[in-house]
C-alpha cells in the first residue's frame, strides 16, 4: 500500500490483511485481475465465514428446536447464539427482538403483511421517499391497493439528499407509517433517519427502516436510532445470501400477527385452533436457513473483529478519492452529491450508455453495477434510464478507485 | 472465458452506433411496434410500411445501448426492400445466431450481421441485440408491443410462426 500521505489509511486498519482473508479477490477476470466494486448488491465472503460454513456442515447439522439428540442441540445453540450476535451488533434490547428472514425484502414483507395488514385501513397514509429500492414501494403499493391506503412520497434535491421540510410537510391525521431506506442504493445518500424518526413519534408514527445498505457500512444502533423496525441482509455483509434480520420492538411484534404459518411457530395446533409461539420463533414458520444464520453470526464477529468505525473510516477515504477522480474525468458526470454519503457511486459517461460502460468495464476485470438498480422511481425523478456504479467495501482499496478511473477512460477510448 | 467484448464493439457497431441509419419516425406506416427491455431499460420504436409484399419504408428510433442501437440500425437496412417473408426468415436466422444457436456461416441470409455473432458469449447483453429484431417481428404480428422478458422472451419461447 502506498505511503503517501494524503492516501494513506488509519494505520490499525491493514486493508492487504484484510483482502487476503477473501479468496475470490484474487481471481482474475478477463486476464485481469478482479476489482470488485458491486458490492452494493452483495458483498463477498472471508474465509472465516466460509470455514464456520463448512464446519457447521461437517460437524454440526442438525433441524433446530426440536430433538433433543446431540446434533440438534448444537445446532440449536450455534443458531441462537448467531441470534444473540446480530442482537449486540445493532444493539437490541433482548435477543427475542431479532427475527432471522431470508433478506431485507423478506423482513419489508414480514412488517407489511403483520403489522400493516392490521393497522393500515381505507384513507390511511404511509410515507415513502422517492430514493427507495423496489422491495420497499412494492410491499406497500401491494397494501395500499388492497386496503384502499395512500402513498405518500418525501421528494429529493439534485444532489440526491431528502428534503426534510417536505418530509414534515406530509405528515397529518391518517399518516400511519413512515417506511424509509437508511441509506439509498443507487446514489449512497445517508437519511437522517434519526430525525425522521424523532419527528415520526412525536406524532405517534411508527418508523421501518430498510437498512440494507447501512448495516454493512455503519456502526447500526436501533435503540439510538430509536426505530421501531430495522431489516437488512446477511449477503451484503459478507454473510451468506438467504438471510437477514427484521428487528422490531418487542411489544409491536408481539402483537403482530404471524406471516407464515407452519412448524416451529406455533405453541400448540388443533383441527380447530392453533396458538402460536413466542416471538422470535412466531415469525419464523418451519425450517430456517440454519447455516446461512450461523454464517451471518460469523460475518459479525468478523465485521466487529475490525471495527465498525474503521471501515466507515476506510470506506469514506475510498469515497473521497473515488469522487475526486471521477469528477475530474471529462465526459463523466456523478449522479447523487449527498453532503453525507455512503461509499457509492452513480455515474454517467456522455454519449455511452450504462450497459456498454458495464461490459466494457468488465473487459478491464472492473465489475460495477448498470441499470435502474431497483429504484425506477428515482430513475425517473434523476430523468435517466439507467447508471453505471460503483459501490465500495472495506476490502477494497485506493489502486482499485485507479483501476476504475482507467476502465472508463478505455470505454472512452472505444467509443472515441 | 467470456469472447473478448472489444471484438464486439468493432467499427461497424460503433459506426451505426454513432450514425444510426433509418432513424427516426414513419408518417402512418402500415406497421408499428414497440420493443422494451424492463431490466435494462432499452426501448425502441419500429415502424415500416409494407407495398404489397414488400417493405417500403422502414424506421426506428428509442433509447438504447450501442449494441441495440446499431442491431436496430444494421436490422433496417437489411430487410428494407425486401419481401416480409425475407424479413421473417432473417429474423429467425439473427436471433438463432444471437443466441449461439447457430455459428454465423450457417445463417444463408446473415451477411454482414454477422459482426454480431460474439453476442452469443455475453449472455447479459443477447437481449440489446435480438430486441430490435423481435420488435420488428411483433410489428409484422400487429402486437403493440414487445419485450424480452418472460414468455416473450424468446430466449426462453420461441418466435411466433414467421
Amino acid at each position: 500500500m502506498s505511503n503517501t500521505p494524503a492516501v494513506t489509511t488509519p494505520p490499525a486498519f491493514d486493508v492487504a490483511r484484510i483482502r487476503a482473508d477473501f479468496p475470490i479477490l484474487g481471481l482474475t477476470v478477463a486476464g485481469k485481475p478482479l476489482v470488485y466494486l458491486d458490492n452494493a448488491a452483495s458483498s463477498q465472503m472471508p474465509q472465516p465465514v466460509i470455514d464456520r460454513l463448512v464446519r457447521y456442515q461437517t460437524t454440526e447439522h442438525a433441524n433446530i428446536h426440536r430433538a433433543v439428540h446431540y446434533l440438534s442441540e448444537t445446532a440449536t445453540t450455534a443458531y441462537e447464539a448467531a441470534r444473540a450476535r446480530l442482537q449486540r451488533f445493532i444493539n437490541a434490547r433482548e435477543a427475542r427482538e431479532v427475527i432471522f428472514t431470508s433478506g431485507t425484502t423478506e423482513g419489508i414483507n414480514l412488517v407489511m403483511h403483520g403489522w400493516g395488514r392490521k393497522n393500515i385501513n381505507a384513507g390511511d397514509e404511509i410515507i415513502l421517499t422517492v430514493l427507495e429500492h423496489h422491495s420497499n414501494i412494492v410491499p406497500w403499493q401491494m397494501l395500499a391497493t388492497e386496503k384502499g391506503a395512500i402513498l405518500r412520497v418525501v421528494p429529493i434535491n439534485d444532489a440526491g439528499e431528502l428534503l426534510v421540510d417536505e418530509y414534515e410537510a406530509l405528515f397529518n391525521e391518517r399518516t400511519r407509517l413512515v417506511s424509509v431506506g437508511h441509506v439509498s442504493n443507487a446514489l449512497g445518500s445517508i437519511n437522517p433517519v434519526k430525525q425522521m424518526i424523532a419527528f415520526a413519534h412525536a406524532r405517534g408514527v411508527p418508523v421501518l427502516v430498510d437498512g440494507a445498505q447501512a448495516a454493512p457500512h455503519l456502526a447500526v444502533d436501533v435503540q439510538d436510532l430509536d426505530c421501531d423496525f430495522y431489516a437488512f441482509s446477511g449477503h451484503k455483509m459478507c454473510g451468506p445470501t438467504g438471510i437477514g434480520i427484521l428487528y422490531g420492538r418487542a411489544a409491536l411484534l408481539e402483537a403482530m400477527q404471524p406471516f407464515k404459518g407452519g412448524g416451529d411457530m406455533i405453541h400448540t395446533v388443533t383441527f380447530e385452533k392453533t396458538t402460536y409461539n413466542t416471538i422470535p420463533n412466531k415469525f419464523e414458520a418451519g425450517t430456517p436457513p440454519i447455516a446461512a444464520a450461523i454464517g451471518l453470526g460469523a460475518a459479525v464477529d468478523y465485521l466487529c473483529g475490525i471495527g465498525m468505525p474503521a471501515i466507515a473510516a476506510h470506506e469514506h477515504e475510498l469515497l473521497r478519492y473515488a469522487t475526486e477522480h471521477l469528477s475530474a474525468l471529462p465526459g463523466v458526470h456523478l449522479i447523487g452529491t449527498a453532503q453525507d454519503k455512503a461509499a457509492v457511486l452513480s455515474f454517467a459517461v456522455q454519449g455511452i450508455h450504462p450497459h456498454d460502460v458495464g461490459t466494457l468495464l468488465n473487459q478491464e476485470g472492473v465489475a460495477v453495477r448498470t441499470g435502474h438498480h431497483c429504484a425506477q422511481p428515482l430513475m425517473a425523478r434523476l430523468g435517466v434510464v439507467a447508471t453505471s456504479r460503483a459501490s465500495f467495501a472495506f476490502y477494497n482499496t485506493l489502486a482499485d478507485v485507479d483501476a476504475l478511473v482507467a476502465g472508463i477512460r478505455s470505454v472512452q477510448k472505444v467509443f472515441a | 472465458m467470456s469472447a473478448d467484448p472489444k471484438a464486439l464493439y468493432q467499427e461497424v457497431i460503433l459506426d451505426h452506433n454513432r450514425k444510426p441509419r433509418n432513424y427516426g419516425e414513419l408518417d402512418h406506416p402500415s406497421h408499428h411496434a414497440e420493443g422494451v427491455n424492463p431490466l435494462c431499460g432499452d426501448h425502441i420504436h419500429v415502424a415500416l410500411d409494407l407495398a404489397g409484399d414488400t417493405i417500403k419504408r422502414i424506421a426506428f428510433h428509442g433509447e438504447s445501448c450501442a449494441i441495440c442501437k446499431a442491431s436496430a440500425s444494421m436490422m433496417t437496412v437489411a430487410v428494407k426492400g425486401k419481401s416480409a417473408i425475407e424479413a421473417k426468415t432473417l429474423i429467425h436466422e439473427f436471433v438463432d445466431m444471437a443466441t449461439g444457436r447457430i455459428a454465423a456461416k450457417d445463417g444463408p441470409h446473415i451477411g454482414r450481421l454477422a459482426v454480431f455473432s460474439g453476442i452469443s458469449e455475453l449472455p447479459m447483453r443477447v437481449k440489446c441485440a435480438i430486441l430490435p429484431w423481435h420488435t420488428l417481428q411483433a410489428a409484422f404480428n400487429a402486437e403493440p408491443s414487445a419485450s424480452t422478458e418472460a414468455e416473450a422472451d424468446p430466449m426462453h419461447a420461441p418466435l411466433g410462426d414467421a
